[in-house]
């Protein structure tokens, strides 16, 4: 090794070799914060993404598609720690993470910015979003971050579960009444186009992308990983004979993939800047949440110490 | 099926059915997410829980187990006041689970003797779910009171609101007199002895004081219930209502 060979240099040597970066070992700063704005992100996605469905917990329409639907949520509060968590690893705590949020500083997915209306919207949250959110962190369990990467997989097992479990909601409305069967037409209506932003801008307009990719924190390009969404998300479609709202998707011979419409972005980057359906009420619950708690939070950090005092007098 | 056993086992199950539903309400609301996790794992025992007694009654009856929950009107639950009381802040739930724990868990721990083999078998599975979420309120209860001195007012305040409604849980309702003549429930008086210690001794630690001088509220177990019944029941079963016979 010569001796200007520098750490940066031999930080990308590492990742092209496909070793795991850990918490440890030393990383570019931009590295650093490029994985805590991503990781937190991804948390907070977790967190506000609880909230559409557990709008529908009270309303579930037996007792077996409640508690599925409360051990779904819970799933994702779970998630939600081990990312913190991971997260953590890199020296930002999850309240100055949340405090983020919370000062709208740090944006979570945009997906949960829209209303959860229908029980049916269940089934198509678990189905579509949860499906194009599985796309996505597939690609990551391959991610250069150690904790990012395993966090992943963990969670990449409960969301494929959760998945099948929107999609046997669906398919049972399907084969009921009309009624049932108009809600989960509705339900696949508004939350297709959504579903497909989830995957960002294409790829011509992320400024991101390039420099993630280079460090393996992406492993895969917005266009790319949205494409394997569609291609897997078509034929299920058919399955639960409902019509996607694109009257451009077509399977294209040549290249193997299916051909879909132009997504409207306009919608896309309201919906960022704080001006879809729900953004403020999302953010204003998980506030009044936080806020309602201060004095939990206070009077346990207060007991631990006193046990704490008492355990050093009790020493002395 | 005998119709003091089933008032008995509807009473068992919309307990642990209104409190599942009550804490259910909580879930991405709660103070801290390994909190808001706790409770949404005390809501799945406790609805789980029910559906084991709604399930023996369907198959008894002949029915669905979603019928007992989800057609029935508000004067047919026999759950008692306590647990459809609101959840209000975190304190006031965390009582209302504690005061409902000690019920619960003394209750199940002597319906594993119960003459009713199905019962029996609810209870032993059971209680080792509610035991946990007794540690788990009665840690609370302890932590908040013995905190900080806003929190140990919001404690006591809690404490003294929802003391009047813990001795409906010990009086026995007529169906349950019949059900512990014939041995399939409790006596209810040895449970409430234990209960109100594992409550002193819990209140104690915690630094609050009980409240004694109270005028117990009771109706529940009977089908009288407050306002607050019906507008749970109109959440948990608006789909059912409103398309009759629909699978889900």
């Amino acid at each position: 090794m010569s001796p200007n060979y520098s750490l940066e240099a031999n930080f990308q040597n590492r990742i092209d070799n496909e070793e795991k970066i850990e918490p440890r070992d030393w990383m570019p700063d931009a590295y650093r914060k490029t994985l805590v704005r991503q990781i937190s992100q991804h948390a907070h996605s977790e967190i506000v993404g609880m909230l559409p469905e557990g709008n529908w917990i009270s309303r579930a329409p037996s007792l077996r598609r409640k508690l599925a639907l409360l051990a779904k949520i819970q799933d994702e509060a779970g998630h939600g720690l081990y990312l913190y968590s991971a997260a953590e690893t890199l020296g930002t705590s999850r309240s100055e993470m949340i405090d983020l949020l919370h000062a709208g500083k740090a944006k979570y997915s945009s997906i949960f910015n829209y209303p959860a209306l229908s029980w049916a919207d269940m089934g198509t949250i678990g189905w579509l979003v949860d499906g194009a959110a599985i796309v996505n962190q597939v690609a990551l369990t391959r991610t250069s971050f150690g904790p990012y990467s395993r966090a992943m997989v963990r969670i990449c097992k409960e969301e494929s579960f959760h998945q099948r479990q929107g999609f046997d909601i669906l398919y049972t409305m399907s084969q009921g009444t009309e009624a049932q069967k108009e809600m989960v037409q509705d339900a696949v209506n508004r939350w297709w186009w959504p579903s497909l932003m989830m995957f960002g801008p294409t790829d011509k307009d992320s400024p991101n992308s390039a420099q993630s990719v280079k460090w393996k924190i992406k492993r895969l390009s917005n266009d790319e990983l949205r494409q394997k969404f569609i291609d897997m998300t078509v034929p299920q479609a058919a399955v639960l004979g409902v019509t996607l709202p694109d009257p451009n998707i077509k399977f294209n011979e040549k290249t193997g993939h299916y051909d879909f419409g132009e997504i409207n972005w306009e919608e896309f980057y309201q919906v960022i800047a704080g001006n879809g359906p729900c953004n403020k009420e999302r953010l204003a619950a998980r506030i009044k949440a936080h806020e309602a708690g201060q004095w939990v939070r206070d009077a346990a950090t207060a007991y631990a110490e006193k046990q704490q005092q008492k355990k050093s007098i009790s020493v002395a | 099926m005998d119709a003091n056993l089933k008032d008995f086992i509807l009473m068992l199950a919309d307990n642990n059915m209104i409190l599942g539903q009550r804490l259910g309400e909580w879930c991405g609301h709660g103070p801290v997410l390994e909190q808001d996790i706790a409770l949404t794992n005390i809501a799945l025992d406790l609805i789980g829980e029910a559906r084991t007694y709604y399930q023996y009654l369907a198959e008894k009856e002949g029915k669905a187990e979603d019928d007992y929950p989800m057609l029935r009107s508000e004067r047919a639950f026999k759950n008692v006041l306590l647990v459809e009381q609101p959840n209000g802040h975190w304190g006031q739930t965390i009582v209302r689970q504690f005061l409902f724990d000690c019920w619960h868990y003394f209750h199940l721990e002597a319906m594993v003797e119960s003459k009713d083999a199905t019962l029996a078998a609810i209870a032993e599975k059971s209680i080792k779910e509610a035991r946990y979420h007794l540690t788990f309120s009665g840690e609370w209860m302890i932590r908040l009171g013995d905190g900080t001195e806003e929190s140990h007012e919001k404690m006591q305040a809690s404490l003294n609101d929802l003391m009047p409604f813990f001795d409906e849980m010990f009086d026995p309702a007529s169906y349950e007199v019949a059900c512990i003549n014939q041995q399939i429930s409790p006596d209810l008086s040895s449970i409430h002895s234990k209960a109100i210690a594992k409550v002193q001794s819990v209140v104690s630690e915690a630094t609050l004081d009980l409240p004694t001088d109270y005028f117990a509220r009771k109706g529940g177990k009977t089908g009288l219930h407050s306002e607050y019944l019906g507008h749970i029941l109109s959440e948990m079963q608006y789909l059912q209502r409103a398309y009759p016979g629909a699978t889900w």
